[in-house]
């Protein structure tokens, strides 16, 4: 009896589960990641609905009364310059997670093309990549990026440069991560194979390896947003992000330069340090959690 | 440790201070702003200078910190000068300079990040070897509990909720500022204690989110280590529980700590800079804030510089403790 006559009646039997109930399925046993993507998916929702129903503008200063505590006009207050903060914190959670996004989105991206490159090609060009990160890591990357940043025009400072400066220096840790999994990889069977039947280059990189790694190029991209919502904090409390944007560093930012808590204006610094420490929150737990799922064997071993 | 690893060791941080003195040369003229002519245009805009005047005034600046010579030329000087300490005069507090505005400031942000530093790594790992030590006390074994729910909140977020809650709430510390409005710094005990007072809240703030990575860290490294064979064997010799926590378990898991402390100097410096803006304690923190609201370049790039030397060389220091800890490496 062949192998394949006892398969066929068995699946025939057992109905396979559609994605979406796998999916669900999965997150019941993952609850960190469950949960991750649970407080992401409010804060979208927070935000979507806030960018339809909300007017943009009165996140601006003199769109609205001053120094307002949270009331039933104003759920969240308004600050010193006469901004709505419910319009401002809609407008600024939008604009924080855009810069995570694309920061992190081009930091991935350039880690994954110079990590193949260093693992797959090797000799020199593995040698120079992987001591040019060695050397970049130890350099305090928000430093850098003060210098960047600094030396930009206050003017020129959109939300799009800020993601940019954030992506310059976010690239080596990527690059690291999947320069090592690729080295693992590149030694399997299953890479051997398609090398000796004569599949190029490009072909095993696309087809056999990278779809691998997908879990854990996952796992890079939501750390690297997690880093770049981070450094854009840190930049932006600085007194180097974009002024005029209500971006939730600049809010803090703001609020700290006219004395918030000296002055009792309590809801004004609160406001964006909550919605943060949810964004932060959230990207640490869906990072956990696909750990979880890229790396089987570390699962539950506390 | 032998002479070839010592060499390495020095090479590399050599390395890395030439990378960042490259970087922070390169990048600001790469930029189309001249930091002298913004600083005579501001001049021109609330004096009264006439626009030749003006022009004759920047060439003369150019000329004197040496910006009309070839870039070469400009770069080796420049090294040269990064050798010695010397990062120019400040812009906005000009007959300083700016390794002066830098010696004002370090103390304070020195002071701050020893302590916290120390408490955050000695709390942590004594808490994450409580917490995997199976005959340790329930109760005692879960103190860890809250520290690691708090790890990954950003230290100035953590600042904020300090502030409000005991600051602005509870109004049980100072709001912010390195001593009381209206004291004069002396050697008082009187005025020492308000110069404490006023520390804590940011202490606090940068000490509250990272005791959990050492939690975290210590206690992976304390499972592991429960296992091994000398562990065992110590139980079976006899030897008191306290002599095994302490010479058998605590001990093999601090050199990765130790590594860890040395890969996150970086992070717990940027996060001091930040923390003491907040607060707005004088340290370089906010020495950099303000050079960075008056545009003054030569003062933002050497603070730059320094704490990216200052945080290269603790981690060689480091790298020249390990002996010390492990046996192992000294004989190698």
């Amino acid at each position: 009896m062949t192998l394949a006559s006892i398969q066929t009646p068995m699946a025939q039997e057992i109905k396979q589960p559609t994605a979406p109930v796998l999916v669900l399925r999965y997150l019941r046993r993952n609850k960190g990641l469950a949960f991750g993507l649970a407080i992401l998916l409010a804060l979208t929702l927070f935000t979507v609905i806030g960018l339809i129903t909300i007017d943009p503008k009165k996140a601006y200063p003199l769109s609205a009364a001053f120094k307002q505590p949270p009331s039933l006009k104003y759920p969240f207050g308004t600050d010193f310059f006469g901004r709505d903060l419910l319009a401002a914190m809609v407008l600024g959670t939008w604009q924080t997670a855009f810069i995570g996004l694309l920061a992190g989105g081009i930091g991935t991206l350039v880690g994954i093309i110079l990590g193949f490159t260093s693992a797959y090609f090797g000799g020199w060009v593995d040698s120079a990549i992987r001591t040019i990160c060695q050397i970049l890591t130890p350099v305090p990357v928000l430093l850098i990026q003060v210098v960047v940043a600094g030396s930009l025009d206050k003017r020129d400072v959109t939300i799009v440069t800020m993601a940019m400066i954030v992506a310059m220096l976010a690239w080596m840790g990527p690059t690291l991560v999947i320069r090592s999994q690729v080295l693992t990889m590149k030694e399997r069977q299953f890479v051997a194979v398609a090398k000796l039947s004569g599949v190029s280059d490009m072909g095993i990189i696309m087809k056999e390896i990278l779809p691998n790694l997908l879990p854990f190029i996952a796992a890079a991209f939501v750390a690297q947003v997690f880093m770049a919502v981070f450094a854009s904090l840190y930049l932006a409390v600085l007194g180097l992000g974009p002024l005029r944007e209500p971006l939730l560093g600049n809010i803090i930012w703001s609020a700290q330069s006219q004395g918030a808590f000296f002055n009792g204006w309590w809801w004004w610094p609160l406001e964006p340090a909550f919605a943060m420490i949810l964004i932060l929150g959230a990207l640490a737990l869906v990072n956990m959690g696909l750990d979880e799922l890229a790396n089987p064997r570390v699962r539950r071993t506390e | 440790m032998n002479t070839k690893i010592i060499v390495q060791r020095l090479a590399f941080f050599a390395l890395v201070v030439w990378a960042a003195s490259t970087i922070v040369f390169f990048v600001p003229r790469l930029s189309p702003r001249n930091a002298i002519r913004e600083r005579f245009g501001e001049l021109a805009r609330t004096g009264g200078f006439s626009p030749g005047d003006i022009e004759k005034l920047i060439a003369s600046m150019q000329q004197q910190f040496g910006l009309d010579k070839p870039i070469w030329e400009q770069y080796w000087q420049y090294l040269g000068n990064i050798l010695r300490m010397d990062f120019g005069y400040s812009l906005s507090r000009y007959p300083m300079t700016v390794t002066e505005v830098i010696m004002q400031s370090v103390p304070w942000t020195i002071g701050l990040l020893l302590v916290t530093t120390v408490l955050s790594f000695v709390i942590g790992t004594l808490l994450g070897a409580v917490a995997a030590w199976p005959k340790a006390p329930a109760w005692l074994r879960s103190i860890a509990t809250p520290f690691i729910l708090l790890t990954g909140v950003p230290p100035i977020i953590m600042g904020i909720l300090l502030l409000f809650f005991v600051g602005f709430r509870m109004k049980l510390l100072p709001l912010g500022g390195a001593y009381s409005v209206g004291l004069v710094p002396n050697w008082s005990w009187a005025f020492f204690a308000d110069l404490m007072v006023h520390q804590i809240l940011p202490a606090l703030s940068l000490i509250l989110g990272s005791v959990g990575t050492w939690v975290l860290s210590m206690r992976g490294m304390g499972i592991t280590i429960q296992g091994e064979d000398y562990v065992n064997f110590a139980e079976h010799k006899g030897l008191s529980p306290g002599r095994i926590f302490r010479d058998y378990y605590v001990r093999n898991a601090l050199l990765p700590q130790v590594t860890g402390l040395a890969l996150a100097i970086g992070t717990v410096v940027t996060s001091a800079v930040v923390v003491e803006q907040l607060f707005g304690l004088p340290g370089i923190g906010t020495a950099l804030n303000l050079a960075i609201r008056a545009n003054d370049f030569p003062v933002i790039y050497g603070i730059v510089l320094f704490i990216t030397i200052a945080i290269a060389l603790l981690m060689l220091l480091l790298e020249f403790i390990y002996p010390v800890l492990d046996p192992r490496i000294r004989t190698n």
